[in-house]
């Protein structure tokens, strides 16, 4: 289990080690960091002293080791567009887009696995395929076409929710919450259905696929045949079995929430991580571009781990599977 | 039995007489039988050589050149569709904040976006199939190594791949940036997609290379080059037809999604996704056709491409129905 655990983690590492490697070379060979500080007409002197100050002299492991010094600890920089620390213009968009992400996957999680149940349970009536035949339409819209509907309706035409901004917010330390204003609520409900509608959409067809396995299957025809009442069948026996891989997915599928949030905060101007992470691509911002990379690859290796980790633990044989390999070499 | 190639003499060229073999042989195949049994395949097939006719032919059906500034007046801008109280026959689906005509935007948009989606797709599946074949026969260091770069980049979403390519791009050539935008795109989604083609081919071919088929070819000594085209490659092509089939729809979402965020094709050639984006802004003025229309065709296309793969991979696998 332990070695198991460390060889997991000692590929997590790697992964952050090549991401890393990416986000140096954008940060010392995609345009002139040293130009884009002091601007195209400094002194040569200046210039000179500065590219010193940098270590841009020095071979080019001793400056990917700095960066790594640097970017561990936070710090990216400044940004060539709004001439602030990259670290704070982060830290001051995060809250918007975990909060963001947050409300989607819940919603996802709570409409998604009551609506895949209720199709898998009533599946050769009609109301049960026309909810598959809308899911599937949640799947091939694509992301910034649903806001484009749900903003049409919803704002312009129904008037009942607002289409851009995070609304009222509230400053809890570092941390701005839209989260206890009704304000804030009535302003995150369009982005983050939209958000969630993907995952909605997978969620329920993953879930449906997984009841009708769990209901063909020799405990839930013993249950049946004990003379249990369907509601224990269905959701003490079979739901429950589904619900492992269901909330595998789910964990993974954060990740994707979160890179997805990049075109669902454009559609809205949510003021998150995707928007500024958009506005650097077009500028484009490099410093910017190259600490988002690196937070979202923390993000999707922290969660591949730990889904990858916890699978282990609820599932013996992969443990045995993934030393068999290297038993043999 | 697989009918291997090996039964022909090697290097026969193809001869007339066996064209219109292999026509008889498509419509006696299971594949034609299931197509024309199955209405949503018929359906979806309509519709796609539908719009994939509307964008080949735009030219000749747009009732107006968008890209002509001299027809543009801008005393017909902001019209209604034609079925409307102020919309005029001339204008179908009405136009935009620049007299330009909804219908023939759209048409020439889809145009653009068919382009970009096929072309990455073909590039793809050129460079995903012969690393996938390489990794699948070479084995060892090569496929290892290939491998770990396909699962890095398949735990990352394709879109974030493809926005950090194009803000790379954008920053080593700062100046050449319309000219470059349309292969930059392309780029962008060639290199986010090339690996399934790669896994999955190299999944087959791991399979298909142990087969006696092979075996006997490499025994006979069949260059290894000639056995990979002739004898491994049209047996791994199957689950490659379905992928592809799949990511042209993936593909045109994909651009789209890129132009409707600033990224993607030259604004001087709208796409699909150029033409949501600049109709965005003007529906809270109530013009919901800029928008909605360009919108309509890019499900339309997607879903009718995505139909035909989820069809064709059932027809193919009949295990998985």
């Amino acid at each position: 289990m332990l070695s198991f655990f460390l060889r997991r983690l000692a590929q997590a590492v790697l992964v952050m080690l090549v991401v890393g490697m990416g986000a140096f070379s954008l940060f010392r060979y995609v345009g002139d960091p040293v130009g884009n500080m002091l601007g195209q007409d400094a002194a040569a002197a200046q210039r000179a002293q500065l590219h010193a100050d940098l270590g841009l002299d020095k071979p080019p492991a001793v400056q990917f080791l700095r960066f790594l010094g640097h970017a561990v600890t936070g710090d990216f920089g400044v940004s060539l567009r709004q001439g602030r620390e990259v670290s704070a213009l982060i830290a001051e968009r995060l809250p918007a887009t975990v909060e963001l992400a947050i409300v989607a996957a819940s919603i996802a999680l709570a409409v998604g696995i009551p609506l895949g149940v209720y199709a898998a349970l009533r599946r050769e009536h009609w109301d049960a395929r026309l909810t598959m035949a809308v899911s599937l339409l949640g799947i091939s819209l694509p992301t910034f076409l649903i806001g484009i509907v749900l903003i049409e309706l919803f704002s312009v035409l129904l008037g009942w929710f607002p289409s851009y901004g995070r609304g009222a917010t509230i400053q809890l330390g570092p941390w701005r919450t839209g989260l206890l204003t009704v304000d804030g609520w009535r302003h995150i409900a369009l982005p983050a259905f939209t958000l969630a509608m993907y995952q909605l959409a997978l969620l329920m067809r993953l879930v449906r696929a997984e009841m009708l396995e769990a209901l063909q299957s020799d405990y839930v025809k013993f249950a049946r045949a004990r003379g249990l009442p369907d509601r224990v069948v269905h959701f003490g026996h079979a739901l429950r079995n589904t619900l492992v891989p269901v909330l595998t997915i789910s964990g993974l599928q954060l990740g994707s929430l979160i890179a997805f949030s990049i075109i669902t905060e454009t559609v809205f101007s949510w003021p998150g991580m995707g928007s500024l992470f958009i506005q650097a691509v077009q500028f484009p911002d490099v410093p910017v571009m190259a600490a988002y990379l690196c937070l979202i690859a923390l993000v999707f290796v922290t969660i591949n781990l730990g889904v990858d980790v916890l699978y282990a633990v609820v599932d013996p044989r992969l443990r045995v599977q993934a030393s068999v390999p290297e038993a043999r070499r | 039995m697989k009918p291997g190639p090996t039964a022909r003499p090697a290097g026969t060229p193809g001869a007339p007489a066996r064209r219109i073999g292999r026509w008889r042989l498509l419509l006696a195949s299971d594949l034609w039988h299931a197509f024309v049994h199955s209405r949503v395949a018929w359906l979806a097939a309509a519709v796609a050589l539908l719009c994939l006719g509307g964008a080949l032919f735009a030219p000749w059906l747009a009732p107006h050149d968008p890209s002509d500034l001299a027809t543009l007046d801008l005393a017909d801008s902001h019209l209604p569709p034609a079925w409307l109280a102020d919309g005029r026959a001339t204008y179908p689906l009405g136009t935009d904040d620049q007299g330009r005509d909804i219908l023939s935007a759209l048409l020439y948009g889809a145009r653009i976006s068919l382009m970009v989606g096929l072309s990455a797709v073909a590039l793809s599946v050129l460079i995903g199939v012969t690393l996938g074949l390489l990794a699948g026969f070479a084995g060892g260091v090569v496929d290892a190594a290939l491998m770990r770069v396909c699962d890095v980049m398949l735990s990352f979403p394709p879109i974030l791949i493809a926005l950090l390519i194009d803000g790379v791009s954008r920053a080593v050539f700062p100046q050449a940036r319309d000219v470059l935008a349309f292969a930059v795109l392309i780029l962008a989604l060639t290199l986010t997609d090339w690996v399934r083609y790669a896994r999955t081919v190299r999944g087959s071919t791991l399979v298909e290379r142990n087969k006696e088929y092979v075996q006997a070819a490499r025994l006979v000594g069949v260059p290894r080059w000639r056995l990979l085209r002739r004898h491994v490659l049209p047996n791994v092509l199957g689950p490659v037809l379905v992928l592809a089939t799949i990511q042209v729809g993936q593909a045109i979402v994909a651009e789209a999604t890129l132009s409707y965020l600033g990224v993607g094709v030259p604004p001087a050639n709208p796409s699909l996704g150029t033409l949501i984006r600049i109709g965005n802004d003007f529906l809270y003025a109530g013009e919901w056709w800029i928008t909605l229309f360009p919108g309509a065709a890019l499900v339309l296309i997607s879903m009718s491409v995505n139909l035909l793969g989820d069809w064709l991979r059932d027809a193919l696998n009949p295990r998985l129905r």
